[in-house]
């Protein structure tokens, strides 16, 4: 098997994990330092900076350890922490994490720098200084069995469980199948499926996290009187809530599930991960749990994975910052039509040209590409969104999955 | 001629991958039967019964229920809002057929 020998040149961290990228990581700390570090990615024009941020002055811990998780990831050689001076999360501290993880850090605070245009020259000046470093960065031989994948749909179609998920799905259980580790997550489109994803449950514990994770999905949907589902989506052929789950549910494969993880958890060992990024509820209420795709796609790289695949039916164009994402579509007509940003044709199982099996040996020799270094359409575009909002939710809280039942 | 993809060996719908219209359609995927005689127009994207479903019965796609029938479905018609429910959320079989939009609030 070609794919299991694989290995190719990747980034070692002091934590042991390696990386398929080796970024410079721009992290601003409140909204109002958000133009200086913009600015900052911007003038050093590198495409390997990205720039994040938290906009929340307030303290949310939620959003702490999804930074925390995101300048601990193995894509991430360096980072600048650029904060305004009088916001909750601190810079500085920030910054001694990504140290203590031997990465290249510093920080600046723009009322103590003297405003916008000396933090703007002193943080250009840093991040050439650490782009000039980067390239120092000590490789590693890497192996698929080092590789952690995440998958998350969005713009779906009809198409999207007949053929672009099913091909994730397949490429998952090969994935697993040789020592590799996939995460997926979306469990608010897994109502209906209880009985089948407690069934995956690798263990007792795993199933019972399962399940955990299942109610407090199902009571987010009572509570909102809203399932996960979508006049579109009526209208383009799903019928309920349970179709529109399992064709979701199919790109996670159907290796056993180890475990759920919450936001910034990484996993702790091999094999398939439930990624839980539904918010606990606090006081009462849960506030929002799936703002957008890109708050998914960041929450499966914070929680560790390294390369993203997104599925979609009519198309989307977003890239993540932190992890390369390739897009992959079922709909034949789709990609056609947005080749500019779709990586792979999911939907050759459609038209007939390609069987399932053929399209996921393609996609894993593409996934492998990528991990080598070439980049994705959504790279090459400059796409690098990301969402953190504000969320509740307690990793490890007390009730595996769940921190209220 | 026209298609549509039944996704797992135990389904008894299939997926209309063009809009269907009356007469044969060629079956992909993991089919049962090659090819089945379409009794009504079915939109792209829509569901196409494999075979007879009886009220009350399960409607399984992808090997799982993905909901009941509440009325009997013939052979080879068009398979959705109308006559079947989800098992979890009932306000879908109260929606516009045509659109998915809600009909279930009256806004002044």
């Amino acid at each position: 098997m070609v794919a299991k020998n694989a290995c190719w040149p990747g980034y070692l961290r002091k934590n042991g994990r390696k990386g398929i990228r080796n970024k410079l990581l721009i992290l601003y700390t409140v909204e109002c330092a958000s133009f200086v570090a913009k600015e900052i990615g911007r003038l050093t024009a590198s495409p390997h900076v990205d720039v994040v941020g938290f906009a929340g002055c307030t303290d949310n811990e939620y959003a702490v350890r999804l930074l925390i998780a995101l300048i601990r990831h193995p894509n991430v050689g360096g980072v600048l922490v650029v904060g305004l001076g009088c916001e909750y999360i601190q810079p500085k501290w920030l910054a001694t994490i990504a140290e203590e993880e031997g990465k290249l850090a510093s920080w600046l605070f723009i009322q103590q720098t003297g405003g916008t245009e000396k933090s703007i020259k002193k943080g250009t000046k840093l991040a050439a200084a650490f782009l000039q470093e980067l390239q120092k960065t000590p490789q590693t031989s890497m192996y698929i069995t080092d590789l952690v994948l995440g998958a998350e749909c969005g713009g779906s179609d009809y198409t999207s469980g007949l053929a672009g998920n099913a091909v994730v799905g397949r490429l998952f259980n090969r994935l697993v199948s040789i020592g590799g580790t996939a995460l997926f997550e979306e469990i608010l489109e897994t109502i209906g499926l209880l009985e089948l994803l407690q069934k995956r449950g690798a263990n007792k514990k795993a199933k019972q996290q399962i399940e955990a994770t299942y109610y407090k999905a199902l009571q987010y949907c009572n509570s909102t009187r809203q399932y996960s589902i979508s006049p579109g989506n009526f209208a383009g052929g799903l019928s309920t809530i349970e179709e529109k789950s399992m064709g979701a549910v199919i790109k996670s494969g159907t290796q056993p599930i180890q475990g759920v993880l919450k936001v910034a958890q990484n996993p702790p060992g091999k094999g398939l991960w439930l990624l839980d990024t539904t918010p606990d509820p606090h006081w009462m209420q849960f506030g929002i749990a799936n703002p957008n795709d890109n708050e998914g796609l960041l929450a499966l790289a914070a929680s560790g994975c390294q390369l993203l695949l997104m599925v979609t039916g009519r198309g989307n164009v977003v890239g993540s910052a932190v992890a390369p994402v390739l897009k992959i579509t079922g709909n034949h007509n789709t990609y056609l039509h947005m080749q500019g940003d779709m990586d792979f044709d999911a939907g050759l199982a459609l038209t007939g040209q390609k069987t399932l099996a053929e399209l996921e040996k393609d996609l894993l020799e593409m996934v492998l590409n990528v991990a080598i270094g070439k980049p994705t359409k959504s790279e090459t575009l400059g796409h690098k969104e990301y969402h953190i909002p504000y969320k509740y939710q307690t990793p490890g809280g007390s009730k595996a999955g769940c921190a209220q039942q | 001629m026209q298609t549509a993809f039944q996704i797992n060996q135990a389904d008894n719908v299939a997926t209309a991958l063009q809009a269907l219209l009356p007469g044969p359609v060629q079956l992909l995927g993991e089919y049962t039967q090659t090819q089945i005689t379409c009794r009504e127009e079915v939109l792209e994207g829509h569901k196409i019964a494999l075979l007879t479903i009886d009220i009350g019965q399960p409607v399984i796609k992808y090997g799982v229920v993905i909901g009941v029938a509440t009325k009997a479905i013939a052979k080879g018609t068009w398979v959705h809002l109308h006559c079947i429910t989800s098992l979890y959320d009932e306000r879908s079989s109260h929606l516009d057929i045509v659109t998915g939009a809600p009909k279930d609030i009256k806004y002044e």
